[in-house]
C-alpha cells in the first residue's frame, strides 16, 4: 500500500495485476523479459459470473518478488496491490538438492500462503539440457516434477508446470512456453474471477449496510473504486465506468433523499461550506489530492463531484466518447448547483460561478486536447452548451465584481474579487505552463474591466458564432440580447441597439409577444440614450399601445410622446411622422347617406370609429383624411338612374369594416390578405353562349407575393405625408382610450369619385399617419340634368275617356324658382281637363316625401301653363293631369310601332304591345316648354280607341238589311246611347228602319253590340249606300256620364240581288229517302231576279246574239265531305239578261253518311271572257285570289276530268301562260246572289247492307 | 409538476403558453422560444424515411441550471414544451411522457371544436383546466 502511495500513479495504464515470484530469483530474472513479452500476446476468454458477457482480454502482469507483506491482511480491501498469483520458480534437477533445500523452501512458501488463505499459486520447474549434462547422476527429470506434484499438489496436478529449455529456440522449447503461458493465463483469470467475485460480494454486502448509522459513503466509495481500478487495469473501461456511474447514482440518490428529508449522517461532511472552487481537473487520470480528501472523509461536495467526473471523463476518453463528456459535464454542472442548494451548503456568492466557469473551460480544453479540429467543428452542438454556460457565468461574475459598469469596481467589489480569487487557490502544476489555462483566464478576467470585457466578448462571440453555424438562431439571438444588455451596462447603446434590433426581428417574425415587448423596451432605452428621436418616438408609440405592459409603463411611454409633441420648436423642424397603427385602429367607417352617393353640394358625413390604443386620452390637434379626387365616374353612375341604384359592393349599409388587426405588439403572424374572389363568365362573342365560368382571385399578386421579413413594421420612415388638395379634417379631437367616434363632413363640390387615402393625426410635433385605408373607401358625387317625364298612369290610354297622366320632374342641379312654369302647347284633339284638386308632391332624391303643393293651372288659347312649386335642387316633383283625346271621325290606321315618350323608349312588356295592337291608336304629341331649357320637350302619348266596328249587308231574297257590330276592345265597360245609322246622301226614297235598337245599352269589356237596320226603298234599290253609324258612349262607372260621340262610316255597293239559287236533292226513283252510297240527283236552278242595270256592266255581257246574255259559272263543292259529287261538278252557263230567266242544272251526288245532311254548297261566279279582262283591271288582290280557280275552271271547260295531279301540273302551266288572254272568274259581291236553299238539309238513310262502301272519287 | 407549458404552432408562434410563477413569465417565454432550436434540431436529425415511425416525444431538449425543458412534436408539427423545475427530481421520464400525451389529447379536442380556427391562440377553458392540473400548484 505504501509503495503505491509512494509513487503516485500518473497513468493507470501502468497498473498491472501483481504476480509474485519466489524461489530461484536469478532463474526468474533470466526468463522475465521473455515472459513479460509473451504473456499479453494472445487474448484469453474471460467468462464471468452474474451472467455478464464473456470478454476476450489480453493479460499483462507485474512480476514482483514475493514478500510476505505483499499478501493482503484480513480486512484489507485493496485490489490494485492484490497479488493475484504466486509463482515458485525452480530449476532443481537433483533429488538431493530438492530434498535438502528446495522442498523446505516450497513448504515454507506454501505455509505462508496458506496463512493468508491464498490458493492461487503455481510452481514452475525449469528444465534445461545443459544442467542435465553436467550432472550425470541425475534422476530422470520427471522424478523432481513428480516429487513436487506428490508433495504439494495433492489433487491439483496442474499447479505444477514444466518449462523446458526456455532460452533455446527449439520447437520443444516453444511448445513448453505456450503450454506454460496458457496455464499461466488460465490461472490468472481463475484468480481474477475468484477474487473479484469475492470482492464484489463483499462490496455488495457493504452496500447493503448503507442504512446503518455508521456507514460511510467515502469508505464504500474507496471500495468500489478499487474495483473500477481493477477493471481499468484489465482495460475493461466500460466496466470501470459502470462502477463510477453506480457511485454517482448512489450519491445522487442520497442527495435527493436528503432533499426529501431523509438525511444520512455521512452526508454531513459534504455539507460543509465550500472553501475551494478551483474547478474540475481533467488532465490527470487520477486526482490524488481529491481522492485523499475523499478517503479521509474530508471532501466537500464539489471535491467529490469533481473527482468522480474526472474519473468518468478519463474513462470516456479511453472509450473514445468525448461528446458524452461534454454532455455529462453540462449535466454535472447544473446538477452540482442544484445539489448545493438542496443540501443548503453555504457558498460564497460568485464562487459557484467561478467553479462552473473554470470547469466549463477545463472540459472544453480537455476535449480540444483529444480531438482534432474537424471533429470539433462537426460536434459544435455538443460543446456550444458549455461555451454558453461559461459565458453566462463570466457575465454574472463580472456583474458581481463590478466589472460590467461604466465606473469600474468599487472597493466592495474589489473585496469580493479578492475573496473569490482566494478560493481558487494556487494554480495546479499541470496547467502552470499553459498560457490559456482556465485558471489564468479567470484570474485575468477578474483583474480589470478591460480584461474582463475582452474575455467576455471573446466567449460571447465564440458562442454566438457556434450557434449560428449549427443553425440555432434563436439561441444565438438570446445570447446576442445578453451581450446587448452588457453593452447597455457599459453605456454603449449603439452596439446594444443593433443587437436588440436583431433579436427583435426574430421575435416579431415568429410572433412572440412578450419577448417583443421586453426587447422593445430595451430598444427604447437605447434609442433614448442615442438621441434617435424619431425611432424612439416610434418605439414609444408601439410600447404605449402594447397591452403586455403595465398601465404605468404604457402611460410613461405615451407621456414621452406627448412631451415631445408639446415641445416648442423654434426652428422649423419637420414634424416627426409615426405609424398610425400604434396610436389608434380604424375600426369602421359609416357613410351618411348610406349609399355613399350624393349629388353635387349634397351632404356626405363620415363617421370614423377609431379604437385608441393609448392608455390615456390624447388630444389631437387635427385629424385629417386626405382624399383623392377623380373625375371618372363609376359605371353604376353612368346609367343615370339615380334612385334605382344599388351599389354592388357590400357598402349598402354604409358601414365599411376594417379587418381587425391586432395591435402591432403582439402580431401573431402576418396573416395573408383576405381572398377577394370574383365570378367570371366567359361567353363566346358570336352567340353569347357560356363557354366557361369560374372564380377569379383578384388579389393574387398580394397572396402569392414572396413574404418578406417583417421589416415594414418597424420602419415608419417610409411613411410620407401625402399632399392632396382635398382633405377632410376635424380639429381638436380628444382621443379617449378605446373607441372614439369622429365625424367628418366630406366635400361634394364637384362631381366625381372621392377616395379616402391617408389618415393622419397631428399632435404637436408628431404626426401619426396611416398610409392607406384598406379596403378602399370611396364616395361619389354626381351632377344631374333636370328631366321631365310624362307617362300614363294606366297601362293603356283610351281615347274618348278622360285619362290621367303623371308628370315627373327631376330637378337635378336646377332649383325651381318662383314663377317657373311648364308651358304646354294646347292641342284641340287633346284638351287638358282642369280639376281643382291638382296637387304636386315634392320628394327628395331618395324618395322621401318632402311636401305637397297645390298647382295652379292657367289656360290661355294656345298654351296651358302649370306653375311649379318651389323646389330645391335634386328633388322630384310629381303631379298628375287629366287629359282627354277625342276620337277623330276618320280613324287613322293602327300602328304597331313603339310609342315614344319624351324621346325615350317607353318600357312596357312587348307582349302587351302585341295584344293591344289590334286596337286602333292615335298618337298625340304634346310640346312642353320647361323653364330650365330653351328647347321644347316633345312628349308623345298614344291613345287607343276602345271600339272596333264592322258592318255587313244581309239579304233575304230582295230584302236588304245592314248589320253593324261594335266591339268593345278595352278593359272598360261602357254605356251606349243614341244608336243611329244615317245615309249620307239623304236619299229620300230610302229608309233605314231600325230592327233591334234600344235607347240605352251597356257594352262590357271585350264584348260586342250588334245593331240591325232594314233598308227599304221606294223606287229602286240603290246600287251604292254610304252610311254613318253614330253612337254616344260613356264609361259605365261614371256617375255623371258625359257622353262622347263615336262614329263609324262605311259604304255598301251592289246592294240589289241579281240571282237566286235554289237547290233540291231528289232520291233515286222509287225510293222514298236518300240512302248512303246510292246516287241521288241534285237539281240546281239559277234564276235572274232583275233586268240588266247600267251599273252592272261589269257582268261581262256577251252581245254576239240578239239576246243579251251573261256568263255565270257555278260550282258544287262539299267541303265537309258529306257528299260525293259524281260527274261534272261545275260549269258555265249563259244567262239571258232578263228578269226571271232560269237555268236548271242536274247532277249526281252520293251521300257518304246517314242523317240530316246539309246540302253541298253551290257557288256562283261571274265568268268574264278574256277580252273583258283587258278593259277591266281588277284589283290585284282579287286577281291573285281567284287566279287558281280561274285556271281550273278554264281547264274544266275543255271537258277534262279534274284530278289533283293534273290540277297542280296544269296550274304551273297556267302560270306560264299568265300573259295569255284567259277567261277570268270574279265573285259576286255579298248581296248579289241569294241562295234560298242555304241551310237546308236532307234526310239520308243508312244503306241496308253493311258491307263497306268504297268510293273512289278522282 | 410543470412550471411552464406551451403549445407552439407549426410556424413557431405560440398558441398557448402558461407558466406558474407569473413574474417569471417573460423568462419562460425566452426559454421556450430558445428551445425551439433544439426541437428543430431533433426533428431534422431524424432521417426522412424514419419520420413515420418517429416518436412524438423528443425527450429532454436541454437542461438549464434551474429548469429542464422537454419537447414533443405532433405529426402536424405543432410543438408542446413542458418546463420542469430542475429541483423537482421526482419527475421521471414516464411521467413527462404521460403529461405530453394528456396535452396532446386535450389539444386534439380543441382542434375538434368546429368553432376553433386552427392557428388561433387557444382559449379553450377545458384545455386550460387540463393544463392547470399539470402545473405546479402555487400556494
Amino acid at each position: 500500500m505504501e509503495s503505491h502511495e509512494e509513487k503516485p500513479i500518473i497513468y493507470t495504464m501502468e497498473n498491472k495485476p501483481i504476480v509474485t515470484c519466489s524461489g530461484d530469483q536469478s532463474l526468474f530474472t533470466s526468463l522475465y523479459h521473455c515472459l513479460a513479452q509473451q504473456l499479453p500476446r494472445e487474448p484469453m476468454e474471460w467468462r464471468r459470473s452474474y451472467g455478464r458477457p464473456p470478454k476476450m482480454i489480453h493479460l499483462e502482469a507485474n512480476f514482483v518478488q514475493f514478500k510476505e507483506d505483499l499478501l493482503p491482511k484480513e480486512g484489507n480491501k485493496a485490489l490494485l496491490t492484490f497479488p493475484f498469483l504466486h509463482i515458485y520458480w525452480t530449476d532443481c534437477c537433483d533429488t538431493e538438492v530438492y530434498k535438502a533445500s528446495v522442498k523446505d523452501d516450497i513448504v515454507r512458501w506454501q505455509n505462508t500462503l496458506k496463512t493468508y488463505n491464498t490458493a492461487d499459486w503455481l510452481i514452475v520447474v525449469v528444465e534445461s539440457d545443459a544442467k542435465k549434462k553436467n550432472k550425470t547422476n541425475i534422476l530422470p527429470r520427471t522424478s523432481i516434477v513428480d516429487k513436487i506434484r506428490n508433495d504439494f499438489c495433492n489433487k491439483q496436478s496442474d499447479r505444477c508446470v514444466v518449462l523446458s529449455d526456455p532460452l533455446k529456440d527449439s520447437s520443444r522449447s516453444q511448445e513448453s512456453w505456450s503450454a506454460f503461458l496458457t496455464k499461466l493465463r488460465t490461472l490468472l483469470l481463475m484468480s481474477f474471477t475468484k477474487n473479484l467475485g469475492k470482492f464484489e460480494d463483499d462490496m455488495r454486502t457493504l452496500r447493503e449496510k448503507r442504512t446503518d448509522p455508521g456507514w460511510s459513503f467515502c469508505e464504500y466509495f474507496m471500495v468500489q473504486e478499487e474495483l473500477a481500478f481493477v477493471f481499468e487495469m484489465l482495460q475493461q473501461f466500460e466496466d470501470a465506468l459502470v462502477q463510477y456511474d453506480e457511485l454517482d447514482a448512489l450519491f445522487t440518490q442520497y442527495v435527493v433523499n436528503f432533499g426529501a428529508g431523509d438525511g444520512a449522517n455521512w452526508l454531513g461532511s459534504f455539507c460543509q461550506p465550500v472553501q475551494n472552487w478551483n474547478g474540475l481537473v481533467l488532465r490527470k487520470p487520477i486526482d490524488m489530492e481529491k481522492r485523499d480528501l475523499i478517503q479521509r472523509s474530508q471532501a466537500s461536495l464539489l471535491d467529490l463531484r469533481s473527482y468522480l467526473f474526472s474519473r468518468q471523463c478519463t474513462l470516456l476518453i479511453f472509450l473514445q466518447r468525448p461528446w458524452e463528456v461534454t454532455q455529462r459535464a453540462l449535466e454535472l454542472l447544473h446538477n452540482c448547483v442544484q445539489e448545493l442548494q438542496l443540501l443548503e451548503v453555504s457558498v460564497l456568492q460568485g464562487s459557484l460561478d467561478c467553479w462552473v466557469f473554470l470547469s466549463c473551460l477545463e472540459v472544453l480544453q480537455r476535449i480540444e486536447g483529444c480531438c482534432d479540429r474537424a471533429q470539433l467543428e462537426a460536434n459544435i452542438s455538443h460543446t456550444v452548451g458549455l461555451w454558453t454556460y461559461a459565458t453566462e457565468k463570466l457575465k454574472s461574475l463580472g456583474c458581481l465584481c463590478g466589472l460590467v459598469s461604466e465606473n469600474g469596481p468599487n472597493s466592495e467589489d474589489l473585496n469580493r474579487t479578492v475573496d473569490l480569487l482566494a478560493g481558487l487557490g494556487t494554480e495546479r502544476p499541470e496547467t502552470a505552463s499553459s498560457l490559456q489555462s482556465p485558471y489564468k483566464k479567470l484570474k485575468e478576467a477578474l483583474s480589470s474591466v478591460e480584461a474582463f470585457e475582452k474575455h467576455y466578448l471573446e466567449l460571447s462571440h465564440a458562442a454566438m458564432e457556434m450557434y449560428k453555424t449549427i443553425g440555432r438562431i434563436r439561441s444565438a439571438k438570446l445570447l446576442g440580447k445578453s451581450l446587448a444588455e452588457f453593452y447597455m451596462r457599459k453605456s454603449d447603446p449603439k452596439k446594444a441597439e443593433a443587437l436588440f434590433q436583431d433579436s427583435l426581428k426574430t421575435y416579431l417574425a415568429e410572433g412572440w409577444a412578450l419577448p417583443v415587448t421586453h426587447t422593445r423596451k430595451q430598444i427604447a432605452e437605447c434609442q433614448k440614450l442615442l438621441g434617435q428621436t424619431e425611432s424612439y418616438l416610434q418605439t414609444s408609440s408601439l410600447l404605449a399601445s402594447d397591452g403586455n405592459l403595465s398601465d404605468e409603463e404604457r402611460k410613461h411611454f405615451c407621456q414621452e410622446i406627448l412631451n415631445f409633441a408639446c415641445q416648442q420648436s423654434d426652428n422649423q423642424v419637420q414634424k416627426v411622422v409615426l405609424g398610425m397603427s400604434s396610436l389608434a385602429q380604424l375600426q369602421h367607417l359609416l357613410f351618411t347617406p348610406t349609399s355613399a352617393v350624393v349629388h353635387v353640394g349634397g351632404q356626405v358625413a363620415l363617421e370614423l370609429s377609431l379604437h385608441s390604443n393609448m392608455p390615456m386620452p390624447v388630444h389631437l390637434e387635427q385629424l385629417a383624411v386626405s382624399v383623392h379626387f377623380s373625375i371618372e365616374r363609376s359605371s353604376i353612375r353612368e346609367t343615370g338612374d339615380v334612385l334605382g341604384k344599388q351599389r354592388t359592393g357590400g357598402v349598402n349599409s354604409g358601414i365599411i369594416h376594417f379587418p381587425g388587426e391586432l395591435p402591432a405588439g403582439c402580431l401573431p403572424r402576418t396573416s395573408p390578405p383576405v381572398l377577394e374572389l370574383d365570378e367570371m363568365h366567359d361567353r363566346s362573342p358570336s352567340d353569347n353562349a357560356l363557354n366557361s365560368s369560374g372564380v377569379v382571385c383578384k388579389n393574387v399578386h398580394l397572396l402569392l407575393r414572396r413574404r418578406e421579413s417583417v421589416s415594414s413594421l418597424e420602419t415608419p420612415s417610409g411613411v410620407a405625408v401625402e399632399d392632396s388638395a382635398q382633405i377632410l379634417r376635424t380639429n381638436d379631437v380628444l382621443l379617449l382610450p378605446g373607441r372614439n367616434k369622429i365625424l367628418f363632413t366630406a366635400p361634394s363640390r364637384e362631381p366625381g369619385t372621392y377616395t379616402l387615402r391617408q389618415l393622419r393625426a397631428t399632435v404637436g410635433q408628431v404626426r401619426f399617419v396611416q398610409h392607406h385605408i384598406y379596403p378602399i373607401v370611396q364616395y361619389e358625387v354626381y351632377s344631374q340634368e333636370p328631366q321631365l317625364k310624362v307617362e300614363p298612369l294606366t297601362d293603356v290610354l283610351l281615347a274618348g275617356v278622360p285619362q290621367r297622366v303623371k308628370f315627373t320632374i327631376v330637378t337635378g342641379h336646377y332649383s325651381i324658382k318662383k314663377g317657373d312654369a311648364l308651358q304646354l302647347s294646347n292641342n284641340d284633339s287633346m284638351p287638358i281637363l282642369h280639376s281643382t284638386d291638382c296637387t304636386a308632391t315634392i320628394m327628395s332624391n331618395t324618395g322621401e316625401r318632402v311636401g305637397e303643393n297645390g298647382l295652379s293651372i292657367q289656360s290661355s288659347e294656345k298654351v296651358t301653363s302649370i306653375t311649379l312649386p318651389l323646389t330645391s335642387t335634386y328633388h322630384m316633383v310629381e303631379f298628375e293631369l287629366e287629359v282627354m283625346c277625342h276620337i277623330p271621325s276618320i280613324l287613322p290606321k293602327a300602328t304597331d310601332s313603339d310609342r315614344l315618350t319624351n324621346g325615350e323608349l317607353y318600357q312596357r312588356a312587348k307582349s302587351k304591345c302585341k295584344t293591344e295592337s289590334h286596337m286602333a291608336s292615335i298618337d298625340q304629341k304634346m310640346s312642353i316648354d320647361c323653364p330650365w331649357s330653351i328647347y321644347s320637350t316633345l312628349v308623345a302619348l298614344t291613345f287607343y280607341i276602345p271600339f272596333k266596328s264592322q258592318h255587313s249587308l244581309l239579304s233575304a231574297g230582295k230584302r236588304k238589311y245592314i248589320q253593324v257590330c261594335m266591339q268593345n276592345m278595352s278593359d272598360m265597360n261602357f254605356c251606349l246611347l243614341n244608336h243611329c245609322l244615317t245615309e249620307k246622301q239623304k236619299n229620300t226614297t230610302l229608309e233605314l228602319v231600325p230592327v233591334n235598337i234600344k235607347p240605352q245599352q251597356n257594352v262590357y269589356s271585350k264584348q260586342s253590340v250588334f245593331c240591325l237596320w232594314e233598308v227599304k226603298w221606294t223606287t229602286e234599290p240603290p246600287s251604292c249606300l254610304q252610311c254613318v253609324f253614330t253612337i254616344s258612349f260613356s264609361p259605365m262607372t261614371e256617375e255623371e256620364p258625359s257622353f262622347q260621340p263615336y262614329s263609324y262610316e262605311f259604304q255598301l255597293d251592289n246592294i240589289s240581288t241579281l240571282y237566286s239559287v235554289k237547290a233540291q236533292i231528289v232520291p233515286a226513283l222509287g225510293v222514298q229517302h236518300c240512302r248512303t252510297g246510292s246516287l241521288c240527283s241534285l237539281n240546281v236552278s239559277l234564276t235572274r231576279l232583275s233586268d240588266l242595270i247600267e251599273q252592272n256592266s261589269d257582268e261581262g255581257l256577251t252581245e254576239s246574239d240578239v239576246l243579251c246574255t251573261t256568263k255565270v259559272m257555278y260550282e258544287v263543292a262539299d267541303n265537309s265531305s258529306n257528299w260525293a259529287v259524281c260527274g261534272k261538278s261545275s260549269g258555265v252557263i249563259s244567262m239571258p239578261v232578263m228578269a226571271s230567266a232560269t237555268h236548271k242544272v242536274q247532277m249526281e251526288v252520293m251521300p257518304l253518311f246517314a242523317g240530316n245532311l246539309p246540302f253541298p254548297s253551290i257557288r256562283v261566279f261571274k265568268y268574264l271572257p278574256h277580252h273583258a279582262a283587258h278593259s277591266i283591271q281588277p284589283d290585284t288582290d282579287s286577281w291573285i285570289e281567284n287566279d287558281n280557280l280561274s285556271i281550273d275552271k278554264s281547264l274544266e271547260e275543255q271537258g277534262d276530268n279534274s284530278s289533283i295531279r293534273s290540277r297542280t301540273s296544269t296550274h304551273s302551266i297556267g302560270n306560264e301562260h299568265k300573259g295569255l288572254p284567259i277567261p277570268r272568274l270574279e265573285p259576286f259581291s255579298s248581296g248579289q246572289v241569294f241562295n234560298s236553299s242555304s241551310g237546308q238539309q236532307v234526310l239520308v238513310m243508312p244503306s241496308k247492307d253493311d258491307h263497306v262502301l268504297e268510293v273512289n272519287i278522282t | 409538476m410543470a412550471v411552464c407549458i406551451a403549445v407552439i404552432a407549426k410556424e413557431n408562434y405560440p398558441l398557448y403558453i402558461r407558466s406558474v410563477p407569473t413574474e417569471d413569465e417573460l423568462r419562460f417565454h425566452y426559454t421556450v422560444h430558445t428551445s425551439l432550436d433544439v426541437v428543430e434540431d431533433k426533428i431534422s436529425s431524424v432521417s426522412k424515411a424514419l419520420v413515420d415511425q418517429r416518436e412524438l416525444y423528443l425527450g429532454l431538449l436541454y437542461p438549464t441550471e434551474d429548469y429542464k425543458v422537454y419537447g414533443y412534436v405532433t405529426n402536424s408539427k405543432v410543438k408542446f414544451v413542458i418546463v420542469v423545475d430542475s429541483s423537482n427530481t421526482a419527475l421521471r421520464d414516464n411521467e413527462i411522457r404521460s403529461m405530453f400525451r394528456k396535452l396532446h389529447n386535450s389539444y386534439t379536442d380543441v382542434m375538434c371544436n368546429p368553432f376553433y380556427n386552427p392557428g388561433d391562440p387557444i382559449q379553450s377553458k377545458a384545455f386550460d383546466n387540463m393544463v392547470s392540473t399539470m402545473m405546479v400548484q402555487v400556494s
